[in-house]
């Protein structure tokens, strides 16, 4: 059975009718990666007044942005079942379809929504899941992402990352009199965006909190660095750090207690944590004449990695924080920074800079078998990793603009996020936060 | 060593002791062209110039300074510039930002009522956050200079380091990123 794949310039179609506007990321999928994806079709939900809310149509770009599958176009489509008895395996069967989601939308009479579906085995002739949720209106893009994630743990049998954030800075006029700066908090596709904060002075470091409802990030609003904590619901904002001097790389700790951050208050740029609750504050580096900073905290919160150039130049170390031993962990080349963790604990990720190009480079850190480079650009920065592990988000610049791209973890899926106006820039990827998730 | 530290002290010595010498010359020649008794000087010569300082070796008078109280360049009669620049990756001063650096010292120095804020940037290459750090170290390469060479660390009302966030020029090529590895002295 030969079946086309999907051209890559319906993609760009698909990215710009959904992520409609004018100020959100666009996603376009640079490479699908992967030789044998899953075929799926994503049936368009049934609705009783005609209205396609565009659910099937989320669904699928979530999943066909995983580069694993390979969600078949609507017009192929031979019926649009709404119902699991009305499926008949067959049609599916001789498109080459794998998996099959159908389902069905209604409107309450006070504008909810109540959502049904199911996702449907082809081969075995099997339903593998069916869930029905209850949402506000306002929540139809949530409600699409929690399917695409189910969708995606059942069959991948890997948590889905599709209802997380995206957190970054959106820069305009950057460099002249009259630049802006805005946080902006999106969808995972980069739909939706909404500001967080705006200032005229540079915004950067924006990390999360474990739980997502707070994040921290650098502000010059003051015409100096401080630290802020934000609280996204309330949008209450507190400093917490603006000591003279760098107040930079805010990280919370996993247990969200504690801050590290990077401050030169004692002279050059060391590493200190500050306990959120006491108001206590540690210095954890102490080398003098070296640059410490870019924090991250191991998985059980033991330990700090971070960017130091104690050995000359900037390399990458850990230390344990109830011994204070340091070790270093990377040697190729003269420029590693900006370490992120995978969350299994085991892989790093930095930018590492190969000739004259910085790159997002990964290693593992057990088996010690070599540095892969995953980014093909030559300005990568700032990476950060979706909390399944996945994927990675970082910044870059494409034709001298500043946008998002966002790696498969085994290099193979790339897609970009450039957006509309300006230039963005250092992203986060918020932890999980489905809120229709059965477990929550 | 990573800040430069030329012979900076027996320069600028050098220097100083050059200016008190031609002061302290021109009080011994006005002190003695005042003396009954002693030889005319040649008043043709005098006259060719255009009005004579009648207090010549202005001591006590604040070195001239520009609408924004930037002091002016010996050299060139300008306002001094206010911008170094470093090589990349490094916060070492260049030799041919001395000069104007122990022209800033000079000037701190007789005017101990004005002080400044050092601005430290970067160029976009590397991280964000390191650039922040690495912009402070440059600007502090200055303020280490500067209170080397005689200024108070009291009029240092400020050290900021802007890392690779404000660029002077946003390309992305080797002529913007030179102009971007800056420090800039900012006079209060």
């Amino acid at each position: 059975m030969n079946i086309p794949k999907l051209p890559l310039k319906l993609w760009l179609w698909a990215a710009s009718i959904i992520a409609a506007p004018a100020s959100a990321l666009d996603t376009i999928i640079i490479d699908q990666g992967y030789d044998d994806p899953t075929r799926i079709a994503v049936v368009p939900f049934e609705t009783l007044d005609s209205t396609d809310a565009g659910i099937a149509q989320i669904v699928s770009f979530d999943l066909a942005r995983s580069g694993q599958f390979d969600p078949l176009p609507r017009e192929n489509m031979l019926s649009s079942p709404a119902r699991a008895e009305d499926v008949f395996f067959r049609d599916w069967r001789i498109l080459g379809i794998e998996y099959v989601v159908i389902g069905r939308l209604r409107k309450q009479p006070n504008g909810d929504l109540s959502v049904a579906y199911h996702l449907l085995d082809v081969f075995n002739e099997r339903e593998l899941t069916t869930r029905r949720i209850g949402a506000r209106a306002s929540e139809l893009r949530d409600v699409a992402h929690s399917i695409s994630d189910d969708v995606y743990e059942h069959i991948t049998g890997i948590r889905g990352a599709f209802s997380t954030k995206l957190l970054y800075v959106l820069a305009k006029n950057a460099g002249t009199s009259y630049a802006t700066y805005e946080l902006k908090l999106a969808d995972s596709d980069g739909a939706r965006p909404r500001t967080l904060f705006e200032s005229t002075e540079p915004l950067l470091s924006s990390s999360w909190a474990p739980d997502g409802k707070r994040v921290a990030y650098v502000s010059f609003e003051s015409g100096r660095p401080a630290i802020v904590i934000q609280d996204i619901a309330t949008g209450s904002r507190s400093r917490v750090a603006e000591y003279k001097g760098l107040n930079s790389a805010p990280v919370f700790s996993p247990d969200g207690n504690r801050l590290a951050l990077v401050l030169s208050r004692d002279g050059n740029a060391e590493i200190y944590v500050k306990d959120l609750v006491s108001g206590e504050l540690r210095r954890i580096t102490r080398y003098p004449s070296a640059i410490d900073t870019e924090p991250t905290w191991t998985r059980d919160g033991t330990g700090l990695i971070f960017t130091s150039d104690r050995g000359g130049r900037p390399q990458i170390y850990r230390m344990d924080l109830t011994n204070s031993m340091v070790e270093r962990l990377t040697f190729e080349g003269d420029y590693n920074a900006r370490a992120r963790l995978l969350p299994d604990g085991e892989n790093l990720v930095y930018v590492h800079r190969r000739g004259r190009t910085y790159h997002i480079a990964w290693q593992n850190l057990v088996r010690d078998d070599g540095v892969r480079v995953l980014t093909a650009t030559s300005l990568d920065e700032s990476p950060s990793i979706a909390p399944n592990g996945r994927m990675l988000i970082y910044a870059t610049q494409v034709g001298g603009r500043g946008i998002l791209a966002v790696v498969s973890i085994d290099g193979r899926v790339k897609y970009r996020l450039p957006s509309a106006e300006g230039d963005v820039r250092e992203p986060a990827w918020s932890p999980y936060m489905d809120t229709f998730s059965p477990g929550t | 060593m990573r800040h430069f530290l030329p012979e900076s002290g027996t320069l600028w010595g050098n220097r100083v002791m050059g200016f008190v010498v031609a002061v302290l010359a021109g009080c011994v020649l006005a002190g003695c062209a005042s003396c009954a008794g002693q030889p005319e000087q040649p008043v043709e010569v005098i006259e060719d110039t255009p009005p004579p300082e009648v207090e010549p070796a202005p001591v006590e008078e604040k070195p001239r300074v520009d609408d924004e109280g930037v002091p002016y360049d010996e050299d060139s009669g300008r306002p001094l510039s206010r911008v170094v620049h470093f090589d990349f990756d490094l916060a070492v001063l260049r030799p041919a930002d001395i000069r104007v650096l122990e022209q800033h010292a000079a000037f701190l120095s007789t005017a101990r009522d004005r002080s400044i804020a050092v601005e430290g940037h970067c160029d976009e290459r590397g991280t964000r956050d390191y650039n922040l750090a690495l912009g402070e170290r440059r600007a502090n390469a200055v303020v280490e200079f500067l209170t080397t060479s005689g200024v108070h660390q009291s009029q240092i009302a400020d050290v900021v380091s802007y890392g690779e966030e404000q660029p002077v020029d946003v390309g992305s090529n080797e002529e913007a990123w030179a102009k971007n590895r800056r420090a800039v002295i900012v006079y209060q």
